[in-house]
């Protein structure tokens, strides 16, 4: 599109140096840009990437098992002690847990997800878009607070489960091996419904998103040619909500790998990634290790997202 | 894909359901703000009072976090917003090589886990010899905070066409005069969304802001002991309730302030 040219009767003359200056900015561009970018690339990356590296360089030095100071010589020796038994158990527990976490978030937020995107109009829509939101910026610590008052001995659902005569049924799974535990806040099920209703707004929103772009006569066209709603659902709907619900993985497990808070305030005393790295850069004063630890979730991510980009999820977003 | 007919009860519950299960916690926390029970969390409670309010009113604890996190949203939020304005006004003008590393390098210190960027920041504050202060706290916050006021930014100046611009310019305005006449009234609802969640982020940080802080407590961290050793139960009852209805004004001024235009102001927390 041609731009017409000011003539010189409608210029008006720029003066001063703050006019010069401008008329400079608006000739090259790229000087503009530059002045543009320069603070807040300057701030990230002397500020983040620049901590981001004193960090990794970190978990290249060695911790001295006799004096109990950091050696400042370059070996791998500090990953390879991820690998001992203790230190993978944490690392198999975190990634478990995320997956699984990930999984119940996918088939909680789907029904609420598709709800929002096909049927509700006007003010439903507005409560909805409300409903996932506020939960999604209410305070962490407050979620995980209301938890420890739901999941405690005396709370509202041990309460509940007696008014119905249904504590046997918590009693039988607490019960059981793994998942069970003393109550429910020290064990692993605690901790899962924690980490399950503090990350849901971040898998719904994502799915919503994808789900309002699926063309509404694609559905039509499927059930023209006589599929059932269930055949439509698993063969057009979901296919094409998959970009959304690999999006919305992507936090739920990023956020779980990294969280300390949640297993520490609910959970059995077995740690988390997030708790080994919190504990070894604080008491034990082991700072290789936990900069060590601390890399485990982002290769872990970087092998997740680098998965989704190949099932081809980011083409469709 | 919206549809004209009313949804299948099934979907109908389990949405409903789902919703439920997002705020009943969140409501619980104002009944216990109102219990009398001060030793427990005893449920049904046993009876009902407003004494805790006035305890809390009068703690010099819950006073001093609560300014603490103030100040130190306020100023990150301020930061944040002349960071991401120019990030967002340098990215949406034009494209320019390494385009896309400038997005993902505003976006990566909330995409990491916060557990890491506090690590990061902490065996830097080490390694440069900073002592732990207000301003760590401050560092840390206002660089998470740029992404979200960014976000918002990006999605205006993308509306924003380029000839009222050129237009403003041909009319005789300089750079400056156009962008405080011409640019600034257009973005600043966006940015005004941007900043209140912003603001809301950082008032609720923790993770990171236990790595950054010295002696200093925002109220997160506050929370977060009583929490692990709780103590006073009742008061921090009555600090949660209030942290909740505190966030959940700017995230409705935010929501009006964009539904309009550019679609879902948190989206990207």
């Amino acid at each position: 599109m041609a731009i017409a040219k000011p003539t010189e009767a409608t210029r008006v003359a720029k003066t001063g140096w703050l006019g010069r200056l401008s008329d400079q900015l608006w000739r090259s561009p790229r000087l503009l840009l530059v002045l543009l970018l320069l603070p807040p690339i300057a701030w990230l990356g002397i500020v983040y990437l620049g901590s981001l590296f004193a960090l990794l360089i970190q978990s290249f030095f060695s911790i001295d098992e006799f004096s109990g100071l950091i050696n400042y010589k370059f070996t791998l020796k500090t990953y390879g002690e991820l690998f001992i038994p203790a230190n993978f158990d944490i690392i198999v527990r975190t990634a478990s847990m995320a997956a699984i976490v990930t999984l119940a978030a996918i088939a909680i937020a789907f029904p609420i997800a598709f709800f929002a995107a096909r049927y509700a109009k006007g003010r439903w829509k507005a409560i909805f878009y409300l409903g996932v939101m506020l939960p999604l910026w209410s305070s962490y610590l407050v979620k995980v607070y209301a938890w420890k008052l739901i999941l405690a001995k005396e709370g509202i659902l041990n309460w509940g489960l007696e008014t119905l005569h249904l504590s046997w049924l918590l009693d039988a799974w607490l019960s059981l091996s793994v998942i069970g535990g003393n109550s429910l806040s020290v064990s692993y099920t605690g901790t899962f419904l924690v980490f399950l209703y503090v990350w849901l707004p971040f898998m719904i929103l994502p799915i919503q998103a994808a789900l309002e772009r699926v063309p509404g006569n694609y559905l039509e066209a499927s059930s023209d040619l006589g599929a059932r709603p269930m055949q439509t659902l698993r063969t057009i709907i979901l296919p094409l909500a998959l970009p959304g619900i690999i999006a919305g993985s992507i936090f739920t497990f990023s956020l779980t790998l990294g969280d300390y808070i949640i297993p520490q305030i609910i959970g059995s005393s077995r740690l988390f990634i997030g708790q080994a790295v919190y504990a070894h850069q604080g008491t034990a004063g082991n700072i290789p290790l936990a900069a060590a630890f601390s890399v485990v979730p982002v290769i872990i991510m970087g092998f997740y997202l680098w998965g989704a980009k190949r099932q081809g999820a980011f083409d469709a977003l | 894909m919206r549809s004209d007919q009313p949804a299948p009860l099934s979907i109908k519950i389990l949405a409903g359901a789902g919703l439920l299960f997002l705020h009943l916690p969140i409501l619980l926390i104002f009944v216990y703000a109102f219990t009398t029970e001060d030793k427990t969390y005893q449920w049904p409670p046993p009876g009902y009072t407003l004494k805790w309010l006035e305890v809390t009113w009068n703690r010099p604890d819950v006073w001093e976090a609560l300014t603490l996190s103030v100040k130190v949203a306020s100023i990150s939020t301020l930061i944040a917003m002349l960071l991401g304005t120019l990030c967002a006004a340098a990215v949406s003008r034009t494209r320019f090589f390494g385009r896309e590393v400038v997005s993902l390098l505003v976006i990566l210190p909330i995409a990491l886990p916060g557990i890491i960027t506090g690590i990061s920041l902490r065996s830097a504050f080490n390694i440069a010899d900073i002592p732990f202060s207000f301003w760590t706290i401050v560092l840390g916050h206002a660089t998470f905070c740029v992404v979200v006021v960014y976000n918002n930014a990006v999605a205006r100046f993308r509306r924003l066409s380029g000839s009222l611009i050129e237009a403003s310019m041909d009319l005789g305005a300089n750079s400056f005069q156009t962008f405080r006449h011409v640019i600034l009234p257009n973005i600043s609802t966006a940015l005004l969304a941007g900043g209140m969640l912003a603001f809301a982020l950082s008032f609720d940080e923790v993770i990171v802001t236990t790595f950054t802080a010295g002696q200093q407590a925002t109220l997160p961290i506050w929370m977060l002991e009583e929490l692990v050793r709780p103590r006073q139960r009742p008061v921090t009852n009555v600090v949660a309730m209030v942290v909740v209805i505190v966030t959940f004004v700017p995230i409705l001024l935010a929501y009006y302030l964009t539904r309009d235009g550019d679609q879902v102001a948190g989206h990207s927390k």
